[in-house]
Order: C-alpha cells, then structure tokens, then sequence
C-alpha cells in the first residue's frame, strides 16, 4: 500500500527584513495513515498551526514536500477541509446555507434534490435539524463550531484539519463537542489531523499524538501510540492505566523536557 | 415609554417656535424680509398683505401653465431626474471601480491621489467646464452630480472590500472559488452594507449639488425655480423652496437607509 499523507523533511522560514530569516519549523518527516487520528500538541509559538496551514496549503513550505495520495500538496484544496478555530462561517448565510455553499461546489454534478438530501444528512449529523434556518450569529459558540465541522465533512476530504477547533469554548462545551467528533468519526471514518493544546483532548481523540518542541526551528519530539479501543468513554478512562501513561508521557514532555517559561 | 413619546412631539414643537421667533425677529429688522404669516400664505394661500386673495404654492403644486411655467411638484421632479440620472451613472462606474481599487493593491496605489484631489472638488468648480463640453441644461446637471457624486461609491466599496477578513478568504481558498466566486459569494455580501453608506452619502451630496447646479443652467428644477423667486422678489418662494428642499432630501435619505438596512446581513435576524 503506498503512502498515504506524509511529510518530507519540512521547513518553515519567515523572512525578517535586515536580519536572518525566522526559522519556525524545521526538519519535520512525518507519515500518516489512512483514517488515522492524529493530534499535534506543543506550546503556543511551537509551529503547530504552521504545519497544519502548509498541510493545508494555506501556506506554503519553505523547502521539504507534502505528498497526498502520491501527489504534492500545492495549494489550497477540498480534498483538505478545514476546521478553523473561530468557525469561519458566513455570517450572512444560514447554517444550511453555510454548508450548501461548500457542497454546491464541491459536487457541482448534484441535482437538486440530492444536493438538498446531501445538506441535510451533515446538519443531522451535528444535531442542528432545529437550528438549520438560522444565521451564525444566532447560535452559541459551540453550535457555530458544530457547523465549520458539518461543513467541512460534507465536501468528503481525505483529510480533515482541525486548527485548535474547540480551543475558543469553556470546557464543557468542548467535551461535549469532542463526543460528538468521536461519534461522527465512528460513522464516516476520515483521517483527522486536530492541533490542540489540550493535553486530554489529545489522548481522549487520537491513535498517535504528535509532540512539538518549542520554537524556534520547532520539529518533532516524540511521537506517542495511544492504545486504547473506540468508543473511548471520558468517564471510564480516568482509571485506565494506558490513558494515564498517555497523559503523563505528555505532561512530561511538555512540563519537564521542554518547559516553557511564561513570557 | 409614554413619556418618551410625549418628548419627541413636545420638545420639537418648542425648538419650532424658537424658529418662528427668530425669523420673526429677522422679518422685523431686514426688510421686505418675508413674515413666517406670509410665507404661510404664499404657500397655502389665503389672503396676503395686499389684501389680494392668492393661490398657495403648496396648494395647487401640479398645474402646468405653459413649458416654462409649472407647479412646484413638476419641478421637484425635474430635479429628481436629474439627481437620479447622475446618481446613477455613478453606481454603475463607482461600484466596479470601487471593487477594483478594494481587491488590487495596484489599483489602489494608481488611483488614490486622483479620488483625494478630485474628492473635495466643488460642484461649482466643475459646472462651468461640464456646461462648455455638453452645451446642455440637462446633460451639466447630470454630469456634475455624477463627477461629485461618485466618490463616496468608490471610496466606501473599497473600505468593504478591504474589510473582508482573511477567514472567509480561507474558507474560499479551501473549496477553490474562481475570482468572480469569490466576489459574488464573499467579497459583495460583506462590502454591500459599505457601498449603501457611500449610496446613502452620494444620495445625499447629489441633492446638495443639484439646486446649486439648476441656479446656474436654468430651465426647470426646484434650483432654478428658487433663483427665479429671487428675480421675480417672492421672497416667501425662496424660504418655501428651502424647505421643500430639506424635506425632499429628508425622505431620499430615510428611503436609502431603509434599502440600506434591508441589505445588511449584520442588521437581519437579530433576536
């Protein structure tokens, strides 16, 4: 089986004008599989949101390649939908019409009715049949995130990229957002790529959890394998001792190799 | 609540007969200065100083006498024409240009000299060089409104189209939008309320410029008719002119903002 996702040997320069470039990300080779969950942790400045937008194609990379699908990776594309952390969503279309606009053209070939049946199976799909007319600035904060996934899951990705989805919400909402993801994984099967800073919603979400060190020229440090079965069960996973190894394997990466002192 | 409302119909009645009063004041001092009792009557009619029982302005506004002599509505609409004429003209240029200067960086670095200079332009400046070209009442009238008119389009179209946020610009990198996607699906819904404020400004500028405008070419229009009382000494024709002015650009301006909230997606479906 050939490849799936993988990065080769990334490099993120910024220019600075009159001084040497910024290196943010360097160095970075990394292979994922197909319907793979993978979370990028580190702290803020560490170049994780970097990577997702060369990933993306938002942004490009300075050198190194990103090959899909045996295919290099130039530019924006639907076949990597988005999640942005504060929804982007169009404040002058209603919740159907937001995700309407995203299948319309991305599935031109659709008639009407199939467009219409399309739409409505990912409003389900979030729970928001009851909210479906309304307009984003309507809906809570949560409810708008619900939308930027539906919407991204409609245009069927190979991989979908969540930029600190949930970070924007208090923590209950983001729980519940985050069962709702794992339920929706369970029944579509994407590849997700989710940065996060969020040391459980890492292990509680992800197959592999991917550790950054700080920036400058941030690249990858360790690469932890989270072994437990689906459905995962936040409740019951407090007392499982591979999700406690989990976390404390990141908390000490994050908190004792690569310590990060407040700015 | 009801307090509210007696305030709003209370405290403009007192501010009305402070006017009164001070006109009254003027009337007396300067003479032949119309009374605000003789303005009453050239407008609605009745019995003047002279004793002569007169026919209002306001009274009989749609008579046609011969060309040169209507009521007071013929004219309005004269000059309404002619402000929607120009008006008009400079949405269809200001608007894409407006889009042009809002997307391109080039655009904007070519042109912002010129829209700062010509901007503060008086419409009077450009009447006598408009009036050389065109040889026509009409033809001036309308080019002027529009030479004065569209810099507000322009102006505000590309303070929208610079408004747009990089997130939606995302999104629409993401799912591929063509050019002209994306200024149909982004660009123009979120700079729409921007162009309605230039409208609304333009509008307002347009009815400004056309009574000064009709002063000078002539013809028919409430500007000229103004002048024309002022030839013909009505001086109570001047102050009703005036203010038919101020109500008519009232209403323009009420109306636009209307359509204006109408098309502002931040405006529709608060709770």
């Amino acid at each position: 089986m050939s490849k799936f996702l993988s990065l080769e040997n990334i490099e993120k320069r910024f220019p600075i004008p009159g001084k040497e470039d910024y290196i943010a990300v360097t160095d970075v080779d990394l292979e994922i599989k197909k319907n793979e969950i993978i979370s990028i942790i580190g702290h803020s400045g560490c170049g994780k949101s970097t990577l997702l937008n060369m990933i993306s194609g938002l942004d490009g990379q300075t050198t190194g390649k990103i090959i899909l699908n045996d295919k290099e990776i130039k530019g924006p594309g639907p076949d990597r939908a988005v999640v942005f952390q504060n929804h982007s969503l169009l404040p002058w279309l209603t919740v159907y019409g937001n995700i309407e606009m995203a299948v319309k053209k991305v599935m031109p070939e659709l008639d009407p009715k199939e467009l219409r049946e399309r739409v409505e199976k990912f409003v389900s799909m979030v729970n928001l049949d009851p909210a479906k007319d309304k307009l984003p600035g309507e809906i809570s904060g949560g409810m708008k995130q619900r939308v930027g996934i539906a919407r991204a899951l409609s245009i069927q990705p190979d991989v979908l990229l969540m930029d600190e989805p949930f970070g924007a919400l208090d923590s209950l909402t983001r729980a519940n957002l985050q069962e709702h993801l794992m339920r929706i994984q369970q029944n579509v099967q994407n590849t997700v790529i989710i940065i996060t800073h969020d040391v459980d919603e890492a292990v509680l979400l992800s197959d592999r959890v991917i550790m950054m060190t700080n920036g400058p020229e941030a690249t990858i440090g360790e690469i932890l394998e989270v072994n437990l079965k689906r459905p995962r069960n936040r409740v019951e996973l407090q007392h499982d001792e591979e999700y406690i190894r989990c976390r404390e394997s990141i908390l000490s990466f994050l908190y004792e190799k690569f310590a990060k002192e407040d700015e | 609540m009801k307090s509210e409302l007696i305030k709003k119909i209370v405290l403009p009645l007192l501010v009305f007969f402070a006017i009164l009063g001070v006109w009254s004041g003027i009337a007396n001092t300067v003479e032949e200065f119309p009374t605000p009792a003789s303005t009453y009557v050239a407008a609605f009619g009745g019995v003047n100083a002279d004793g002569d029982d007169i026919v209002g302005v306001l009274s009989d506004p749609f008579y046609i006498e011969n060309q040169d002599d209507k009521g007071v509505f013929w004219q309005i609409l004269a000059s309404l024409e002619r402000v929607f004429g120009g008006f008009v003209l400079a949405l269809i240029v200001g608007i894409p240009m407006g889009l042009w200067i809002g997307m391109s960086k080039n655009a904007q670095y070519a042109f912002d000299p010129f829209i700062q200079i010509l901007k503060p332009v008086s419409p009077l400046a450009w009447l006598p060089l408009l009036l050389f070209i065109f040889q026509d009442i009409n033809m001036t009238a309308i080019s002027t409104i529009f030479i004065t008119s569209i810099w507000p389009i322009i102006i505000n179209t590309a303070l929208g189209v610079r408004s747009v946020s990089e997130d939606y610009m995302n999104v629409a990198k993401v799912l591929r939008f063509t050019p002209l996607e994306k200024v149909i699906q982004i660009i123009l819904p979120v700079a729409v309320p921007y162009i309605f404020t230039g409208m609304r400004l333009s509008l307002g500028i347009a009815w400004l410029v056309i009574v000064a405008a009709e002063m000078l070419t002539g013809g028919i229009g409430i500007g000229f008719w103004i002048w024309d009382a002022y030839n013909n000494l009505n001086y109570q024709d001047i102050i009703i002119g005036i203010i038919l002015v101020g109500i008519v650009g009232w209403i323009l301006d009420m109306i636009m903002g209307k359509i204006a909230d109408y098309f502002d997606y931040t405006k529709k479906g608060r709770a």
